[in-house]
């Protein structure tokens, strides 16, 4: 099968600088500064039609097109990878095995967006993937791919690696913004949005790892092609799904948008483990309604995951097997998002805690249906959070809900765990 | 009191610095790495390096979840307690390493060598249960091979 991101790959170790450059890398690079203006980067990206890696799904090219042209002052262009969603370690793959592409769609972004100074913002414990960027960003500007005067077309821009200290709530592109200024990363409310007045109060964009990875290739290769390299004619590219839990074979692959579901497991993860059957599945990361086996067939693309009541999200899949308490994984999830809460707002501070009291009272035996409208009513409410940490947390709450009231209606009415034997 | 070598290296990364805060993380790291933890005098000392109050940097201090506001041992061993280690077998793990070292999730071996703390998603669910002991992220810790990985890091 065909690869993107992952062409350049080599076996048990990162790819170098002279293999990417002999491969086509910065091809696209030239091809931008010989002959392309931004506003026709800015297009190609436009009619790729590519879609946002980093959770939500925002088409890249029009976020890119909300930052106001001819405005004075520095403009500045992130790349998150905070990646701190359980489930999730695409980014981290990726890096690990080529810090290139990367590199060079940033300096592509920074070209159309018209940004001097941009920021890699990763997380505490992916030291291995800012090594192998700062060695990335060291080779490329010693060859004036980056830096002054790129090529001698007169354009200039620079990239700097934060590492942070580890805060779930630094992902969230506002939060990010204050910790990169050094101040503590409560999200800021929108509007006005960060195309508008972000990092520093100048227009700033805010893009995951693999949308801005995926940019050379578009501008290389075409737009058109692009998009065809997805599985059905409504979906553009190919994604990275990053597989753990209950399956034979837990990896992160490079896999075109819109394959089902039963496809991915069944094909590159080599099916469920041994002893294991298929139960329930995140299928895009820590904050994703559950899909259940009637999800076998659901292209896994942003549209149609949505239409079936969950999120792509970050294309991260978590799988469970038939042994796995639901109940007790929507414990786990939202425990994890009661401790990322960053405090600022009341409905996520104590909601969350509230919730997390509810479902250990039903997991423990002590539930009663009372419980359930609890749940509930905290699904809904949670949307009026200042954030969308809080609404993500009730994904999973949404989900155990939707397909799994049987297992706790069991809890209640047998005080024990259905699945414990 | 802080050794005039880290002071002018740390001075030089706040003076190229968008603004001085923006050095704020990169200067509680390296205040960390030399105390073993941030201290009190810590808190104080990167406050003058960032133009800062004591207060402001500890607002920032206790945001951070590898930012230790209390002492730690030689090596932290994080053990990653989110969704996918948890679905394999990550609680387990987490009081299998606890009996090994005989001390609770939160606290620090007496001979002052290791703290163990939960933490969250260490990016390595492929190869959960995750574990990270100082900077290096272990994948695939069982029960048989977790006795060893602490060794190594004692010994190290
Ligand atoms: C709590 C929270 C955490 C997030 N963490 C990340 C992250 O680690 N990486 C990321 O790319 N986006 C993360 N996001 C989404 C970002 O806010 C933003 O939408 C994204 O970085 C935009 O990039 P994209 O348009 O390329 O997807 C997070 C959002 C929320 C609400
Ligand atoms: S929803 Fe939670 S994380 Fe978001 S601002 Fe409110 S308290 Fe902070
Ligand atoms: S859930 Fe444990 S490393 Fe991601």
């Amino acid at each position: 099968m065909e690869q993107i991101l992952f062409r350049h790959n080599k076996p048990e170790r990162c790819v170098t600088f002279a293999e990417y450059k002999s491969e086509g890398g910065f091809a696209a690079l030239k091809k931008a500064l010989a002959g392309m203006s931004p506003d026709e980067v800015q297009q190609a990206v436009m009619d790729s039609g590519i879609r946002g890696r980093g959770g939500a799904g925002f088409p890249t090219g029009k976020k890119w097109s909300f930052v106001p042209r001819n405005l004075t002052g520095p403009r500045w262009l992130i790349c998150n990878c905070d990646e701190m969603e359980p489930g999730t370690y695409k980014d981290r793959i990726l890096l690990e095995a080529n810090p290139y592409s990367l590199i060079e769609g940033m300096v592509l972004a920074c070209y159309a967006i018209g940004v001097r100074h941009s920021f890699i913002f990763i997380r505490r414990g992916y030291e291995q993937a800012a090594t192998n960027l700062r060695r990335a960003i060291a080779e490329a500007t010693a060859e004036g791919l980056l830096g002054e005067n790129i090529l001698g077309s007169g354009f200039s821009c620079d990239i700097d690696v934060h590492v942070s200290a580890g805060r779930y709530i630094c992902g969230e592109e506002t939060a990010l913004m204050n910790a990169l200024e050094g101040k503590r990363a409560n999200p800021r409310a929108k509007p006005p949005f960060p195309a508008i007045k972000g990092l520093w109060g100048g227009p700033t964009v805010v893009n995951n790892v693999e949308s801005l990875a995926n940019v050379p290739y578009i501008i290389a290769q075409g737009a058109q092609w692009f998009k065809e390299t997805a599985a059905t004619p409504e979906a553009a590219g190919m994604k990275l799904f990053c597989v753990s839990g209950h399956v034979a074979n837990p990896a992160c692959f490079e896999l075109p948008l819109g394959m089902s579901l039963g496809e991915i497991i069944d094909g590159p993860c080599g099916g469920m483990r041994p002893g294991s059957s298929f139960k329930a599945c995140l299928p895009g990361g820590a904050s994703t309604p559950y899909f259940t086996a009637d999800h076998w067939g659901v292209p896994m693309d942003f549209d149609p995951v949505a239409k079936a009541g969950s999120r792509l999200g970050t294309g991260g899949i978590v799988v469970f097997d038939q042994q796995t308490c639901m109940v007790a994984a929507t414990l786990n999830l939202v425990r994890f998002y009661a401790r990322e809460s960053c405090g600022w707002c009341t409905p996520c501070r104590e909601g969350l805690p509230f919730v997390v009291h509810t479902l250990e009272q039903i997991e423990s035996g002590n539930g009663s249906e009372e419980h359930i409208a609890i749940l509930k009513e905290h699904v809904k409410y949670l949307n009026y959070a200042f954030c969308a940490l809080a609404p993500g947390a009730m994904g999973p709450v949404d989900g155990l809900l939707k397909h799994f009231e049987d297992e706790i209606l069991e809890h209640i009415k047998t005080g024990n765990c259905p699945c414990r034997n | 009191m802080i050794p005039t070598e880290l002071k002018t290296k740390l001075q030089s990364r706040v003076s190229a610095a968008i603004t001085n805060r923006e050095a704020a993380v990169d200067v509680m790291k390296a205040l960390q790495a030399h105390y073993g933890w941030l201290t009190d005098e810590a808190v104080v000392e990167a406050a003058e390096l960032l133009g800062l109050s004591p207060l402001q940097v500890e607002e920032l201090a206790t945001f951070y979840e590898m930012i230790y506001r209390r002492p730690v041992g030689r090596s932290v061993i994080h053990v990653c307690d989110s969704i996918s280690c948890w679905a394999m077998g990550g609680e387990s793990l987490l009081s299998h390493l606890s009996g090994l070292l005989g001390i609770k999730p939160g606290e620090t071996t007496t001979d002052g060598t290791f703290t163990l703390l939960p933490c969250c998603c260490l990016g390595n669910c492929g190869e959960a249960p995750a574990v990270m002991i100082g900077d290096t992220i272990c994948g695939r810790v069982t029960v048989e091979n977790a006795a060893g990985l602490i060794e190594r890091e004692r010994n190290r």
